[in-house]
């Protein structure tokens, strides 16, 4: 749906000349191209717009290595332009005198109470200290009973709940209880609320004016789109926050908000949800974020590394075949152990852009690093006439291959449905042209060829 | 929230308030654009990104400026005017998906499924449309099919008691197909209308609880070959572009035959309703405009458009 940025980009610069530096109308027109890839990864405009305005005086007259293209000089400049923006990850502020009161706040579904439970564990488990957890959500229906569930989940204390008792009594409660029975910390779980809503938003900044708390933390969604900025504001001059939680990061949304509400408030992203069960709760890194933003993976590393591991002679040599249409087993042999050298399957598709969908499929299909070595083993075994010519190999050749090499007919059966499939996309892939087969290398031919099974 | 005196206003006037809220901003910005000038270029800039900050997407925030140049390049306009033309730009767009849903009064029951994303509002939207159901005349029975978030069952079980509407349960973490399978046989039993089935929150990229989704509908269809008859997808306002790939993800996997969009009543305006009805005309039955048993109101084009671009009446 969503072209990655470096494509894009790519075909901006296609159409300029290339030049040592990058010149300001160079920047001009890949600004616009970041403008629009901002703006579909969900970032708020006018934090897009205070990005770009960040970014230009970075680009303009930045020498282009020789290595990349002008593209990826820029969104390298853009990603780490990001990276700085989004700030580095900030621990929770523990540096008060005890019980330390946590405050989570957030619009209705953003995943607070979730996210209680799961720092009241992280509290517990990692730093060791003795956690209480309190919901002040007297709105929604169950929604205290579902905080004390998963406080047992966890075993984790909850306040007790007094039925009728309205938020600033319960937060004042728990923290006299926290007190008394000695407790490190209190987490204090609100209710859902729109930014708009005077008298909640009111309500909640009495709780906090009660209690006073070390933290406290918006938990917002990481699908959040152009509102973004608008909660984040209100809650930030309203309520007052230390911090930003975005849950929800394990879906495929690109996660502009994040970068929204960091800019609107300047408070730092100390934690990321990263899935359902109570241990999923990552420690802020702004290259992940930055990364997914742009939707680019890692591509000024990958760059970089293909550059040390891929030797030109042999791209050469492969784009001279290829532009013949041969494609052989001693082709495929080649190619398999430049990717065991580059950190195998798992590293590499790391590095991807625009993989969101083929990195689930792999990881559906359990990928075996063991497996490419197999694959190699068994490409060892063949004569080299066989691997000229892979039509050559019989049923008993087969059977002869598989004992050679320590694997089944089966896997012999499946590489060489893998060779056929990447045999054909090669050429397609001459269609691209030999210049983009070896600036893409390798990644260009996976997504097709399915190293999985 | 609870106040007495926007209670006993009109329905119109409620789905406004609602809606107004999710625009004024919009009508402000368009307001500050234009207090009647010319429309030129630098205005057209402006407007597309009045129309990008309402979560249109850049795509067709540009297509309906483009068609607003077209339409008033150069003239004096009104701000009131500008809001009129976009109104009447983006309202085709919405047309084709506003449509009620359907549901046979003859067939006992009608089975429908609420799906979406983890928050996205689904216990509650169930919860709103069994009072509907109830305040037309008809038996709904609610199943708490949300097996895996702590209390989700406790939450179903309160709207339940105030939609008056029982409430199949099953034991926490138990298979939500057996209990749909277990509640249809249920509701056939006893000759039900409707049978509402609530399910666990779930992004759309995660395979297996997508593939639970499809087990919940093929064990449906061996008690009725006919059902789900209606699969509601409960979308929040909120969300940015990512519904775009959240509701294709949904359809191509387990069918969608409506869509519901939740939270209006915040300050969020719900844009991407508009590329959602142009790439995937997915009727829209109803919207959430508050936490109230009866804000969820019927989806109307017209009146969605111009509280989109901030008109009063």
């Amino acid at each position: 749906m969503f072209e990655n940025l470096s494509q894009r980009l790519g075909d901006t610069f296609d159409r300029l000349k290339k030049r040592g530096a990058l010149s300001e109308e160079d920047v001009v027109a890949a600004l616009r191209e970041i403008r629009i890839a901002l703006l579909e990864a969900d970032v708020a405009l006018p934090v897009v717009k205070q990005f770009i305005d960040g970014v230009r005086p970075k680009a303009v007259g930045q020498d282009v290595l020789r290595s990349i293209t002008p593209a990826q000089m820029v969104v390298k400049i853009v990603h780490d332009h990001l990276v700085e923006t989004l700030g580095a990850g900030e621990p929770l502020n523990l540096n008060a005198v005890p019980p330390v009161p946590i405050l989570m706040l957030g619009l209705q579904g953003s995943g607070k109470t979730t996210t209680a439970a799961k720092l009241a564990r992280l509290l517990k488990e990692r730093e060791r200290k003795k956690v209480l957890l309190a919901s002040l959500d007297v709105h929604r229906p169950a929604a205290q009973e579902q905080l004390a569930v998963l406080a047992q989940q966890i075993n984790v204390p909850a306040l007790p709940v007094v039925a009728g008792e309205q938020p600033v009594a319960i937060a004042k409660r728990a923290v006299d209880v926290a007190r008394r029975e000695a407790y490190d910390a209190v987490i204090l779980d609100t209710a859902g609320r729109l930014h708009i809503d005077d008298a909640l938003m009111f309500e909640v900044a009495a709780v906090s004016q009660e209690v006073k708390p070390a933290e406290s933390l918006l938990v917002s969604d990481a699908m959040t789109g152009q509102d973004a900025v608008n909660l984040a504001k209100s809650f930030s001059e309203r309520v007052g926050i230390t911090g930003i939680v975005l849950t929800r990061v394990d879906g495929d949304a690109r996660g502009g908000a994040a970068l929204s509400m960091r800019s609107v408030t300047g408070r730092p992203i100390k934690y990321l949800g990263t899935g359902e069960k109570l241990d999923a709760l990552e420690a802020f890194r702004p290259e992940r974020i930055a990364n997914r933003i742009l939707d680019m993976g890692d591509v000024v590393s990958l760059v970089e590394k293909a550059a040390e591991t891929i030797e030109q002679e042999d791209a050469e040599k492969l784009a001279k075949k290829l532009a013949k249409g041969q494609f052989d087993l001693d082709d495929l042999a080649a190619q398999l152990r430049q990717l065991r050298k580059m950190g195998g399957m798992g590293g590499v598709i790391g590095m991807l852009p625009g993989v969101q969908k083929i990195k689930r499929q792999i990881n559906d299909a359990n990928l075996d690093e063991g497996l490419i070595k197999r694959q190699e083993a068994i490409i060892g075994s063949m004569t080299r006439k066989e691997r000229r010519d892979p039509r050559l190999l019989n049923a008993s050749r087969r059977r002869r291959i598989a004992a050679g090499s320590g694997t089944t007919v089966p896997e012999i059966n499946r590489l060489l449905k893998q060779y056929q499939d990447m045999a054909t996309m090669m050429k397609k892939m001459n269609k691209l042209g030999q210049k983009g087969l070896m600036r893409h290398g390798l990644g260009a031919l996976l997504p097709g060829g399915g190293f999985g099974r | 929230m609870t106040d007495t005196a926007e209670k006993q206003r009109s329905w119109f006037g409620r789905l406004k308030a609602g809606l107004a809220r999710s625009s004024a901003k919009l009508g402000d910005g368009i307001a500050g654009i234009l207090t009647k000038r010319r429309l030129d270029d630098e205005a057209l800039d402006q407007l597309e990104e009045v129309l990008i900050a309402a979560d249109l997407g850049w795509g067709l925030a540009k297509e309906a400026t483009q068609r607003l140049r077209h339409a008033k390049f150069n003239q004096e306009v009104s701000p009131e005017e500008v809001r009129r033309t976009l109104a009447q730009i983006i309202e085709p767009f919405l047309e084709p998906v506003e449509r009620p849903l359907v549901l046979d009064p003859l067939r006992k029951p009608n089975v429908v499924l609420v799906v979406g994303a983890n928050g996205s509002g689904k216990t509650t939207t169930i919860g709103k449309l069994a009072k509907l159901f109830r305040e037309q005349g008809k038996s709904v029975v609610l199943v708490a099919g949300d097996t895996f978030r702590a209390a989700a069952v406790e939450q179903l079980k309160v709207w339940g008691e105030r939609a008056g509407a029982p409430v199949i349960t099953g034991p926490s973490g138990s298979d939500p197909a057996g209990l749909a399978f277990t509640a249809l046989e249920q509701a056939q039993r006893e000759g039900s209308d409707i049978l509402l089935i609530d399910t666990a929150g779930r992004l759309h990229n995660k395979a297996d609880l997508m593939a639970e989704l499809q087990k919940i509908q093929r064990v449906l269809k061996k008690l009725d070959p006919t059902a789900p008859h209606a699969v509601l997808l409960v979308l929040d306002a909120t969300i940015g572009q990512t519904a775009l790939q959240q509701i294709q993800t949904f359809r191509d996997l387990i069918g969608i035959t409506g869509i519901i969009m939740t939270k209006l009543d915040g300050s969020a305006r719900g844009g991407v309703m508009v590329a959602l009805a142009e790439l995937y005309t997915i009727p829209v039955p109803y919207i959430g405009i508050g936490e109230r048993v009866d804000d969820l109101r019927p989806f109307e084009a017209a009146a969605f458009a111009r509280g989109l671009t901030g008109i009063d009446s």
